[in-house]
């Protein structure tokens, strides 16, 4: 964006009274990628055609037992494949997830608004996400190369045809589920190779490595920009969830065969929802994903090297090289997060990237307020009392809206955590807007 | 006789119109967030300013329809960051339709020209194909759209062609990777694609006039658009491929002579 664009934006936040408060606010939870079950992550550096992705291996069972098994565009090098870190992507999760606002009414009589005190940031919930293990075999096939690469031991492979292949995987430690032949078959016939990497127990006791098996990162150039997702859906028990985090040049990626939709954002929700963002997080996704079908979700769409509020530091330089930005120095490094819940219906395709000029930012926010609890004594006080039932009522319908959770236990939980919303449960979505809701729900049923 | 169009009261450009903002309020309020409400009264500004002055320069009457199609369609199609983008896509597109003409018919259809040359050039500008996603209400009613326009002008046959043709490439395909039918029945079911066939490729004034080139033409460009998107992973690729084959409209006007379209009985003096 010009840069006087963006003071002229900057200028006119500053002049919105509303606004004027929205800087003063901190950040209080978030919700990561670590929340979901069968979440993976990836983070794709893209420039032109260089590619760098880079895999988590979201494993919890024995090393011995895993195998990751990934199509790729070309043979790659050995100094196309990296081990990285494994804190790098929690950092880069943490940065972007959704998150929590809080912010403290300023006493109603006074002029000046006064500072508070920063509360501390609670902790994202860290569930235990279950990993699939998986054993595959398969036979005839051609080795393009033999690598390694830290704790793994790495092969590209190309084959004629799927079913050589996938018994040969399977006869050398890599299930394959039943039905992935024919997802192998398409891979191969567009010409992609497969990358299969498995964990080399004696290196990796002799390096002391530590608890997670770190992240994989490939490099390479390429006119695709896609996702290969197919292959995690075989077998699927249930929906997976994915976790990409885009950095490039010039503005927001999305996907071209899917639509992109960005969460709700920015809206009231009460104060108590601080107890449970990580629940309240993972409800408002199953409506969306409800509400809008096979869709990918923005969570996250801003400049990398700034945030506001930050939920946690930006990625450093540093970090950022590390992920593949080969292109420091030279502009800008713009962020994206999208999240997607998908099984093969939902999607049947890969995830086919792009890169637009977007740079407008975007991050989903949810904020709640505390009224003032002091002493209100001034002409003003009443309409400031009333403009905070107002406020509770309101948040008590985000809330509902968001999640489906009924009105009347949100209430309940707001009135036992000191709030006192109106006793009406009227959702006062208006009849017009939830016969379309029906409607809508029976369309895509 | 020049051909000219159903013999109505009502210019078959102004269902287009119709359709056409029906879609762009659509996209505004439902869709697309990354959709600059400015675009569209600056990508009219373009088009009607161009249009003016070439009718000034060529003392001809003002014709309005024309270039609010042209404005509608690529505020519908295109992206930008700076809506300023639209305005120069529009006049651009406009102007290549008296610029760039072969005996006395423009090559080119205006909003397709200036998109692929805009996206070529590299300017700030993206389309997605994504965006409409596969609604299916969406997909109904842009069939209703089409049907009123098209059959008023009688182009039913070259979106019908295009469709039937990427339908065959996509299922072909398909049939060669051993994937499953839901993947092209998913690519099927983009709206964009519905979008570009009811409405693009569809420009009575830039695609052949007999009805067997016009079918060859929609073939042809649902073909070159799959070896685009596949040799060199072109998003949006029938824009691209409308826009490489629209040069050879001439080629088949000449092999095939047959009568020009006129929108209204008052330009038909003008043929």
């Amino acid at each position: 964006m010009p840069r006087m664009l963006k003071l002229a934006i900057a200028a006119l936040m500053l002049a919105l009274p509303a606004s004027a408060h929205a800087f003063c606010g901190f950040y209080v939870a978030q919700a990561g990628a670590r929340l979901f079950n069968n979440a993976s992550r990836v983070v794709l550096a893209r420039n032109d055609n260089a590619t760098v992705v880079t895999m988590e291996a979201n494993y919890q069972g024995a090393p011995s037992q895993f195998a990751m098994v990934v199509p790729i565009p070309t043979v790659l090098r050995r100094d196309q494949i990296r081990v990285v870190e494994p804190g790098l992507i929690d950092r880069i999760d943490n940065y972007s997830a959704p998150r929590l606002v809080e912010y403290n009414d300023p006493d109603p009589c006074a002029r000046i608004m006064e500072e508070r005190d920063m509360a501390a940031p609670s902790a994202s919930m860290d569930m235990v996400v279950t990993g699939k293990s998986r054993r595959a075999n398969a036979l005839g096939v051609r080795i393009e190369a033999r690598y390694q690469v830290g704790e793994y031991d790495i092969l590209i492979l190309s084959a004629r045809q799927s079913g050589g292949l996938v018994t040969w995987l399977t006869q050398n430690g890599y299930t394959m589920p039943p039905g992935a032949a024919p997802v192998v078959g398409s891979y191969l016939r567009q010409n992609m190779k497969f990358f299969v990497a498995k964990v080399n127990l004696r290196r990796r006791a002799a390096a002391g490595a530590s608890e997670t098996l770190r992240p994989l990162q490939l490099t390479y150039n390429s006119r695709k920009f896609m996702l290969p997702i197919r292959l995690g859906t075989v077998n699927a028990n249930g929906p997976q969830e994915m976790f990409v985090f885009a950095l490039t040049p010039n503005g927001r990626v999305e996907t071209t065969n899917y639509r992109t939709v960005k969460l709700p954002s920015d809206q009231d929700i009460p104060a108590y929802t601080k107890g449970v963002f990580p629940s309240f997080y993972k409800a408002a996704f199953t409506r969306a994903v409800r509400r809008e079908g096979p869709a990918v979700f923005l969570e996250y769409a801003w400049d990398a090297g700034s945030c506001d509020p930050c939920s946690s530091e930006p990625p450093s330089q540093q970090e950022m090289r590390q992920l593949g930005v080969n292109w420091l120095g030279e502009g800008s490094v713009f962020f994206t997060r999208l999240h997607l819940r998908y099984t093969r219906q939902t999607f049947p395709e890969d995830l086919v990237l792009q890169e637009t000029s977007d740079s407008s930012n975007f991050q989903a926010r949810y904020v709640m307020h505390h009224p003032f609890k002091g002493e209100i004594d001034c002409k003003e006080g009443q309409a400031y009392r009333n403009m905070v039932v107002e406020r509770w009522d309101r948040e008590a319908r985000n809330l509902a809206q968001l999640t489906g959770w009924p009105l009347q236990r949100i209430k309940a939980d707001m009135r036992r955590n000191g709030d006192r919303p109106s006793v009406s449960v009227k959702s006062e979505q208006g009849w017009l807007a939830s016969a379309w809701e029906w409607v809508g729900g029976l369309w895509r049923a | 006789m020049p051909i000219i169009a159903p013999d109505r009261a009502i210019d078959p450009r102004v269902f287009q119109i119709l359709s056409l903002s029906c879609l762009f309020a659509i996209s505004l309020i439902w869709y697309d967030f990354a959709l600059n409400p400015l675009a569209l009264p600056l990508a009219l500004a373009g088009a009607w300013g161009v249009q003016l002055l070439a009718a000034r320069i060529r003392h001809e009457a003002f014709d309005w329809r024309s270039p609010a199609i042209t404005a509608l369609s690529i505020a519908i199609l295109l992206r930008a960051d700076q809506p300023l983008w639209f305005l120069l896509c529009a006049a651009m597109g406009i102007a290549s339709k008296f610029l760039v003409r072969w005996r006395g018919k423009q090559v080119f259809n205006p909003s397709n020209v200036a998109i692929v040359a805009m996206l070529l050039a590299g300017a700030p500008v993206w389309i997605s194909p994504g965006q409409w996603g596969q609604e299916s209400w969406v997909a109904g009613l842009l069939i209703v759209f089409a049907a009123l326009v098209l059959g008023r002008s009688g182009r039913f046959d070259i979106a019908l062609a295009f469709l039937a043709s990427h339908t065959v490439m996509l299922l072909g395909r398909a049939l060669y990777l051993g994937d499953p039918l839901t993947i092209p029945a998913h690519q099927l079911q983009t709206v964009s694609v519905l979008v570009f066939s009811a409405f693009m490729i569809t420009d009575p004034r830039a695609t052949p006039d007999s009805r067997a080139m016009r079918i060859m033409f929609a073939a042809g460009t649902a073909m070159l658009a799959l070896y685009l998107q596949i040799r060199f992973q072109l998003v949006g690729a029938p824009i691209y491929a409308l826009a490489m084959l629209s040069p050879l409209v001439p080629l088949l006007d000449r092999l095939a002579p047959a009568q020009r379209f006129q929108w209204r009985k008052a330009d038909a003096a003008h043929a």
